[in-house]
């Protein structure tokens, strides 16, 4: 089985791309299966269902989702090795732009949207630099200049990935990406062992415990004061 | 001879390919005081803790820069390849028909009109063509340019599109007056006249739409005319894709006209989405689309080029009493 993780900041257009992605596989007769994570709360699920996809989701409730992601996706994985995919994709909102979920050897693909703004690509850590592929969606809205400087910045942060434009509603460009994803000779046997592309932060403190209560005597653990005197 | 970036350091470097610049601002890297570093020395200078907090990548950020000193100096050495033909050959439609042409070529300065009810196949055909498909995409169409099959590079390239695109849906979104903007712009191309360039995208963005506008304005309080203009202007001069798809244009603002003559004159091919006759019988040509695939391609005959003057002429009517109305005034028949 393939693995494919897809991750991009909130409402990029992550699930709609997957969803033209997955319709050109159908045609191929490649079997695809979704992993949602996410934080909160999703309909994701549905939206897959509705498209006759196989699909499980998780909720990552106090965690980062990353985190959540690196604990769950062996289990993931091998539930979509019984369900017999060709594909199976995950899918995770990237929420805090410090933690990546791609790991070493499975193809990394970052979604991010023309709308975001000029700066977002410096702002995305290892979620955009790491990834594969980044695929920029929401041209249809913005002028044939916003689409060129937002993807020279995209290359720019990120020089050895594919940059691929794909709009999320007609789907133009999901073919193209499609041959990008799936290659049966890259068939992954297990997660076992693989590490991530990029450590999560080790930060743990009290706030991650729990804690609600405002002052210095509250907090534990790994505090990180802001510089106030240097501008 | 280019430099090593592991030997040398970010002074040199940044004397070399001033454009490098750009990269290590984008991965937030300093390099005011540490020219006489290399970037692995800058690098190793930082403590474990910053480089955690920065999420920085040692091994990544040097083979980032390396890979984009490479793609750059490419992209700036390569000759603009010219494009002076863009051929279809013919796949098969939705139900594995074969399609109604067998091929078909169009040249620069051609207008060539897309027409068809939504969802029968006009974007798979843009697909195609920005894909340069190679029997290998739904349509199982083939792409030339030239007449023969294109370069690689025209699929993944960030900096070489085949095709630029300007639809009705389309706005400015960014924070930036005309002038910043159009500075931006340049400046992602790597074009060295800068002001030359902005001077004339105004100009000529001016010339086309009704009201004018200054170099201060920012661009998202433009009117639709004038952004439409705008877009148009930059996309003729700055953009680097020979072929332009144009869905539709609003009849409002804007000389369409001279803008398609504009566009033409910067030797581009013109591909135009319409059902609007005033635009679809410019076209040299039309392609009809049809579940999927190409069902037939017509050539804009004479009786439909003389029938263009009267509807340019019934249109110029229906403005006039839209302007009217805009003024208040009661319509009448002498009016009309
Ligand atoms: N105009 C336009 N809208 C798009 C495009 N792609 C997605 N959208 C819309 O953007 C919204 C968000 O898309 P989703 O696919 O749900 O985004 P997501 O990244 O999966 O969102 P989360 O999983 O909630 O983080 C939806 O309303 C989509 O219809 C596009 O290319 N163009
Ligand atoms: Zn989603
Ligand atoms: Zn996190």
């Amino acid at each position: 089985m393939n693995l494919v993780t897809v991750s991009g900041p909130p409402s990029t257009g992550k699930t709609a791309v997957i969803l033209k992605t997955i319709e050109s596989y159908k045609k191929q007769n490649v079997n695809v299966g979704v992993i949602k994570f996410d934080c909160l709360y999703t309909d994701d699920d549905i939206l897959y269902e509705k498209a006759g996809i196989t699909v499980r989701k998780g909720l990552s409730g106090g965690l980062c989702p990353d985190h959540y992601f690196v604990s769950n996706i062996e289990e993931a994985f091998e539930w979509g090795q019984k369900e017999g995919f060709d594909v199976l994709i995950s899918e995770s909102a990237g929420l805090c732009n410090r933690c990546s979920p791609y790991i070493k050897d499975v193809k990394a693909i970052c979604v991010i949207d023309n709308l975001s703004g000029i700066n977002t690509p410096k702002k995305i850590g290892p979620m955009l630099k790491s990834a594969d592929i980044v695929v920029i969606t929401k041209g249809d809205i913005v002028s044939q200049a916003e689409r060129e400087v937002f993807a020279s910045r995209v290359h720019t942060v990120n020089p050895g990935a594919t940059v691929m434009h794909v709009n999320g509603l007609t789907g133009q460009g999901s073919f193209e990406l499609s041959t990008l994803l799936y290659d049966r000779s890259l068939d992954t046997e297990t997660l076992k062992g693989k590490e991530l592309r990029f450590s999560m932060p080790s930060a743990l403190c009290s706030y991650c415990l729990g804690e609600k209560r405002i002052g210095e005597q509250y907090q534990m653990g790994n505090v990180r004061k802001i510089n106030l005197e240097e501008s | 001879m280019s430099l090593s970036v592991k030997e040398s350091t970010l002074g040199e470097i940044l004397n070399k390919y001033p454009f490098a610049a750009a990269y290590l601002e984008q991965q937030n890297l300093k390099v005011e005081g540490r020219e006489n570093m290399s970037l692995n020395e800058y690098l190793s200078s930082l403590s474990e803790d910053e480089i955690e907090e920065r999420a920085l990548d040692r091994t990544a950020l040097i083979e980032g820069l390396e890979s984009y000193i490479a793609q750059m100096l490419a992209f700036l050495g390569e000759e603009e390849q010219k494009v002076s033909s863009l051929s279809i050959l013919s796949g098969a439609d939705k139900s594995g028909e074969p399609e109604g042409f067998d091929d078909f070529t169009i040249r620069t300065g051609e207008i060539i009109a897309i027409v068809g009810p939504t969802g029968s196949g006009k974007s798979r055909l843009l697909g195609d063509i920005e894909w340069v498909a190679q029997r290998d995409t739904p349509t199982n169409r083939q792409i030339l340019i030239n007449g023969k099959v294109p370069d690689s590079k025209w699929r993944f390239s960030t900096s070489d599109k085949l095709v630029a695109q300007l639809s009705q849906n389309m706005n400015f979104v960014m924070d930036l007056t005309v002038e910043e903007f159009l500075h931006l712009h340049a400046e992602s191309r790597m074009v060295e006249n800068r002001d030359e360039v902005v001077r004339k995208i105004i100009s000529c963005a001016n010339d086309l739409a009704g009201e004018k506008f200054e170099l201060t304005t920012p661009i998202t309080s433009l009117s639709g005319g004038q952004s439409r203009a705008l877009m148009i202007s930059d996309t003729a001069i700055l953009s680097r894709s020979p072929i332009i798809l144009i869905d539709e244009i609003e009849n409002a603002g804007i000389d369409r006209k001279k803008a398609l003559s504009f566009l033409l004159s910067q030797e581009k091919i013109v591909l135009m989405a319409t059902h609007d006759p005033m635009l679809a019988l410019l076209g040299d040509k039309r392609i009809v689309i049809k579940n999927g695939g190409i069902h037939k391609i017509i050539e804009t005959s004479s009786e439909e080029r003389a029938m263009l003057e009267e509807i340019e002429k019934v249109d110029r009517k229906v403005q006039n009493l839209r302007a009217s109305l805009r003024r208040g005034e009661i319509l009448t028949r002498e009016s009309f």
